[in-house]
């Protein structure tokens, strides 16, 4: 039975009830204890810079050149922090509720009140660091509304909020480096825990450089490694951002939960072609003004300005007349994806949808006719008008569609299409941020714990920050009180003796196949299965059928792989080849998890389960639980629950109608 | 937007490692379609070169949105491509045309060592973070957001410093490979903040130091860098640097 | 290079203004005097001395500038894009540097070793006695190669000044958005005017010209 460690007492109570109680390292014994981070996006970089400035001695990596390239860099839109700044009704507990219903009821309460509860102190951390968050004439911190919360609470800078908190966070890290607090291992990936009675107490990781393959031991070691969006080959994940670190914990002992708990964000540039190498999102925020249409007529090869108003079906406007065009992410690329399988779909590639900014654009113009007192002017002159106002809103994300696609979005309509953006589900852990594995303990987006079945905008930076800064100081000192006798074991160890030796055999092994496929095509051909039947949409069918091909697949990659190069040298196709054969494995992970939760829920669409009219149908009685799978061996995993007990918020049926 | 496909010559650097000589190698790449970035070029490249047993190009990319500052290839001399504004990642092969011939070299300057082909080492800009770019302020240190009030425009133009990604463009556009574009943005963020203020003396002094010791060139005020850098940084930063530097010394 | 670039553009503004009497009417006997205020003051005597010190520093600290700044890529670029990015002078400091230390040899080798060290012709105006420097500008200026290569100097001048001027305030720091604009077009207008008038000089001489204004110096 799995035990969440979940502090007794109210749900308010739980996290200061748990800071007072928790055992403590005192400072002497701190700089005794090594603790390894691997990754070192906004999770990883406030766990290092944290530790390491409470007397911890940190070694982090990346597979990066320099920790600041952090996937976490990309985050356009903002983070969350229940400050009610605005005097508009916020407060920990609607943050909390928030987060829980916009999850589907699929997060674990005390986890998501914990964040809620330290999010104004990020807001404070990142401020102090002097992260140039926007702000108003009286030089106070500016707020906006986000994803579909009824309260602005998103705080932000411009359109680069995660690159400047991920800044924030690598400077405090960087600070650390120089007073040899944290010593930094950049362009190193981490290929395997070490594992000696039990528990966790080091890794393996290899210079991406040298080729050469390390030791390095830890009293802790913590997964901050991101998501694993990327098991679809096509998604708005960075090229390098893989499942690898977390996979391996994975087979060494550490539960993954909820795989099949895939975020598709509705607003991202369709794919031009088959030479894609990844998907770009456009801020959710393009939906406040946008209005998302597809012609009523089936196969319209009529360019969008040809069509005229008659002929255009605003279908989100049509179907949820309540939200309109803002209903929440998951709603809204499932029906996009519905009117594109239909036929409706627009551009050459007919897998996308438009989004129409001239509405806004006319809106706008007319505003400004009035607030400047115009009279009777041109139809051509209130769009100008209108284009400035938009330009000022949106500039940058108008700018960065026309040089993706070369169209100009203020004179023809965007084509957008859902791509996949965030992995809610990841390694299991406790109330502590402990895997199943003592002293292995995983933030961020790579553990599973607080988006549920999915995550509300804005949200992810938030928890990143929240495990890195506030909560695995506190979490990870009362496993370390412990090990303070444990003293350092030295690498020659025969635990990791075996572990490097297993590492070096399976890079020998994929070296050695030297088939004729590239790394690349087996990636590809991975996506299509997963984006095909475990993407939007997932049926038992459809899911039983990919787990077929995910399992061909994979003997066919062990047996026909060709990878350039050496071992011993610089070779990023040796990296991709390892991340992919992971891909591989997870994805079939996801099919099963998918094909166990026999349900709809957030992210997780099953064609089965869906009420008349099309909407995700969640049973409460049968899925209210936390999947947990266990690796046993290949093709097999144990499934444990955890079921969710809600305490305080009562579960109700979403409805955007 | 019409789409179409072209056939191009790549001239491209090749260098086995750090201390190899490197030399240009000629590549034909067919049928490329102008909806492509120019990094997915290179993807075609790589896959077919893989195919026929050769080594396909090394070169660095992560996000390939243009926010990372992974990506780094000087492209007929120019740093991320004749695009302005722009990382290498967003630029799109409708730049050129059928027949075209493009060279492609790695960012050259002694402090960014080359790693292999077109990758380098641009550790030096770490190192320089590390000698004083950040406020000293530990987790739990800090008062509330709010209480730190911002005049607007001091804010903007910290965001505005701040919005650099640190690809090394500046550098690598440099006749003499200076780092002060990058130096003077993070210096410019954290000196027009109140956050900045206290360390404001020795984080400037510091980081010119490191920068000097690893071997970057210095400022004749040409302003390529400006003209290069994909997030717009402005050479006024270079001015408050150099204003903040001398008021640091006569201190 | 800036503290002492701006000195030096201090010192070609006197130099100019002092110079430029032999443009107008009654030249002679104006430059003469001023030239004589300007070697016998004992002040500007030590001044003379910064000056010397003031090009050697630039001189040196430019050399040394251009060699540690190419020594930083050791790998020169197959394509350079830089004429696409910044102007042809604003890279050229050292050549353009170069050629005017080149004028200034000749210039000096014309003009002030006579007047320290003897060769030049006396002259009288009133109760003061002075080197008639301004026979020897006549002198000089009366071949064609001396005021082209005159001219030239001139010429490397301007561009040095068009980047060395805004330059010097950006070096300094005394650059600010709001009136950087108004750093860089009196730095243009320097640029073009100061050498223009020496250029000037020569031209005017070699034909004969002089413009139907009078006394335009009261200083001296």
């Amino acid at each position: 039975m799995l035990d969440a460690k979940i502090p007794s007492g109210s749900l308010e109570s739980k996290w200061t009830d748990y800071k007072g109680h928790v055992r403590l390292v005192n400072p002497a014994n701190k700089r005794k204890i090594e603790v390894i981070i691997v990754g070192t996006g906004l999770a990883g970089a406030s766990a290092a810079a944290s530790l390491g400035e409470l007397g911890y001695k940190v070694k982090a990596f990346c597979f990066q050149d320099s920790p600041r390239r952090a996937h976490s860099i990309a985050a356009q839109g903002g983070i969350n922090a229940s400050k009610n700044y605005q005097n508009d009704g916020d407060s920990v507990f609607r943050l909390f509720y928030d987060t829980i219903k916009g999850g589907d009821y699929r997060a674990r309460e005390a986890n998501v009140h914990r964040l809620a509860e330290v999010s104004g102190a990020i807001i404070d951390q990142c401020v102090a660091q002097g992260v140039p968050f926007a702000r108003e004439y009286g030089g106070l911190l500016s707020n906006r509304s986000f994803g579909g919360t009824q309260v602005q609470r998103t705080f932000y800078a411009a359109g680069q909020t995660g690159q400047q908190l991920l800044i924030g966070a690598y400077q405090a890290l960087e600070r650390q480096v120089a007073l040899g607090n944290v010593t930094m291992h950049t362009r190193h990936e981490m290929l395997d825990v070490v594992m000696i009675d039990g528990k966790a107490r080091g890794i393996i990781a290899r210079d991406l450089v040298s080729g050469k393959l390390e030791r390095h031991f830890g009293h802790a070691v913590l997964l901050c490694t991101g998501g694993y969006g990327n098991v679809f080959y096509l998604s708005t994940n960075a090229m390098g951002s893989n499942v690898t670190a977390a996979w391996k914990a994975h087979k060494k002992g550490a539960y993954f939960s909820n795989p099949c708990f895939t975020q598709i964000h509705p607003t991202c540039i369709p794919v031009s072609g088959d030479h894609q190498s990844k998907l770009t999102l456009m801020s959710e925020s393009l939906r406040n003004d946008g209005r998302i249409w597809v012609p009523k007529k089936q196969h319209d090869d009529r360019k969008a300005n040809e069509i005229p108003e008659e002929e255009r079906d605003y279908y989100l406007e049509r179907r949820y007349p309540a939200f309109g065009n803002l209903v929440p992410r998951d709603v809204a690329s499932r029906a996009a994806k519905e009117r594109c399988d239909a036929g409706y779909g627009v551009g050459s590639s007919k897998q996308a949808v438009y989004l129409d900014y001239s509405d806004a654009i006319e809106r706008y113009g007319k505003a400004e006719v009035n607030k400047r007192n115009l009279g009777n002017i041109s139809h051509d002159e209130i769009m100008k008008l209108g284009k400035d106002v938009v330009k000022e809103k949106y500039g940058n994300l108008f700018d960065m569609y026309e040089k993706i696609t070369g169209e100009n979005p203020y004179e023809v309509p965007m084509r957008i299409y859902p791509a996949v953006h965030y992995t809610m589900g990841g390694l299991w852990v406790n109330y502590e941020l402990q895997t199943t594995i003592p002293g292995l303990y995983a933030l961020g987006e790579c553990n599973f714990s607080d988006h549920g079945a999915n995550r509300l905008g804005a949200s992810a930076l938030m928890q990143g920050l929240a495990d890195g800064y506030f909560v695995i100081p506190y979490t990870v000192g009362n496993y370390l009180a412990d090990e303070i006798s444990t003293g350092s074991v030295p690498t020659s160890h025969p635990a990791f003796e075996e572990t490097e030796k297993a590492v070096a055999d399976r890079i020998n092994t994929l070296k050695s196949i030297n088939g004729k496929q590239t790394v690349e095509s087996f990636h590809k051909r991975l996506g299509k299965i997963m984006w095909d039947k475990c993407g939007m949409a997932r049926s038992e069918e459809g899911l039983k059928q990919a787990i077929q091909q995910i399992r061909d697949l994979k003997k066919e990659f062990w047996s026909d792989v060709r990878i350039p190069g050496s071992i011993d040298e610089f070779n990023p196709e040796l990296d991709k080849a390892g991340r992919v054969a992971d891909f591989i494995e997870l994805g079939e992970l996801m099919c099963i998890d998918a094909l166990d939760r026999n349900e709809s829920c957030g992210g997780h669409f099953r064609e089965e389960y869906q009420t008349p009219d099309g909407e995700a149908l969640r049973d409460d009685a049968n899925y209210m639980y936390v999947s947990a799978w266990q690796y046993s061996k290949e093709h097999e995993w144990t499934l444990h629950k955890e079921s969710l007990d809600y305490e305080v918020v009562k579960p109700s049926q979403r409805s955007y109608k | 937007m019409q789409h179409y496909n072209m056939n191009l010559t790549l001239k491209v650097w090749r260098q086995k490692d750090k201390n190899a000589a490197g030399g240009f190698e000629t590549y034909q790449v067919k049928d490329i379609s102008s909806e492509m970035s120019f990094l997915e070029m290179f993807d075609v490249l790589n896959e077919r070169l893989i195919v026929e047993g050769k080594e396909p190009i090394a070169f660095d990319h992560d996000c390939r949105e243009g926010i990372c500052g992974m990506c780094s290839m000087v492209i007929d001399g120019r740093p991320h491509g004749p695009w302005e504004a722009n990382t290498t990642c967003q630029l799109h092969m409708r730049a050129y045309k059928d027949g075209d011939t493009i060279v492609v070299e790695p960012w050259r300057a002694n402090a960014f060592p080359v790693v292999k082909d077109l990758v380098v080492d641009r550790g030096s800009f770490d190192r320089i973070i590390q000698a004083g770019g950040f406020v000293s302020v530990n987790t739990g240190n800090a008062v509330d957001g709010n209480a730190i009030p911002i005049e607007k425009d001091n804010a903007d133009a910290a965001f505005a410093a701040a919005a650099c990604i640190g690809c090394g463009a500046c550098v690598a556009a440099c006749k003499n490979s200076s780092a002060m574009l990058f130096v003077s943005a993070k210096v410019s963020h954290l000196a027009l903040l109140p956050q900045g203020e206290p360390e404001r003396r020795q984080r400037v002094v510091n980081m010119i130091a490191q920068m000097d010791k690893e071997g970057f060139g210095s400022c004749t005020n040409t302003y390529s860098c400006e003209a290069e850098c994909p997030k717009e940084i402005s050479v006024t930063n270079i001015a408050r640097l150099n204003r903040e530097y001398l008021q640091a010394s006569l201190k | 290079m800036a503290f002492t670039g701006l000195f030096l553009i201090f010192f070609l503004l006197i130099h100019g203004y002092v110079n430029a009497n032999v443009l107008f009417e009654n030249g002679e006997e104006n430059f003469n005097r001023a030239a004589n205020f300007m070697s016998t003051n004992a002040l500007i005597r030590i001044m003379e001395i910064g000056l010397f010190a003031g090009f050697i520093i630039h001189i040196i600290q430019g050399y040394a500038l251009e060699r540690m700044n190419r020594a930083a890529r050791s790998n020169k670029y197959a394509v350079s894009g830089v004429s696409k990015t910044s102007t042809w002078y604003s890279r050229s400091m050292a050549i353009l540097g170069t050629l005017i230390l080149l004028f200034l040899v000749i210039h000096l080798a014309d003009f002030w070793v006579p007047s320290r060290f003897g060769g030049l012709e006396e002259v009288t105006y009133g109760s003061v006695e002075t080197h008639n420097l301004y026979a020897k500008m006549k002198e000089v200026f009366s071949k064609e190669w001396a005021v082209i290569v005159y001219v030239v100097g001139c010429f490397s001048l301007a561009w040095h000044l068009l980047h060395g001027f805004q330059s010097a305030f950006q070096t300094l720091g005394w650059k600010h958005k709001n009136y950087a604009g108004i750093i860089e077009g009196i730095g243009v207008g320097f640029s073009v005017i100061v050498p223009l008038i020496f250029a000037l000089m020569p031209i005017f001489m070699y034909f004969g010209w002089e413009l139907p204004i009078g006394n335009i110096t009261l200083l001296f």
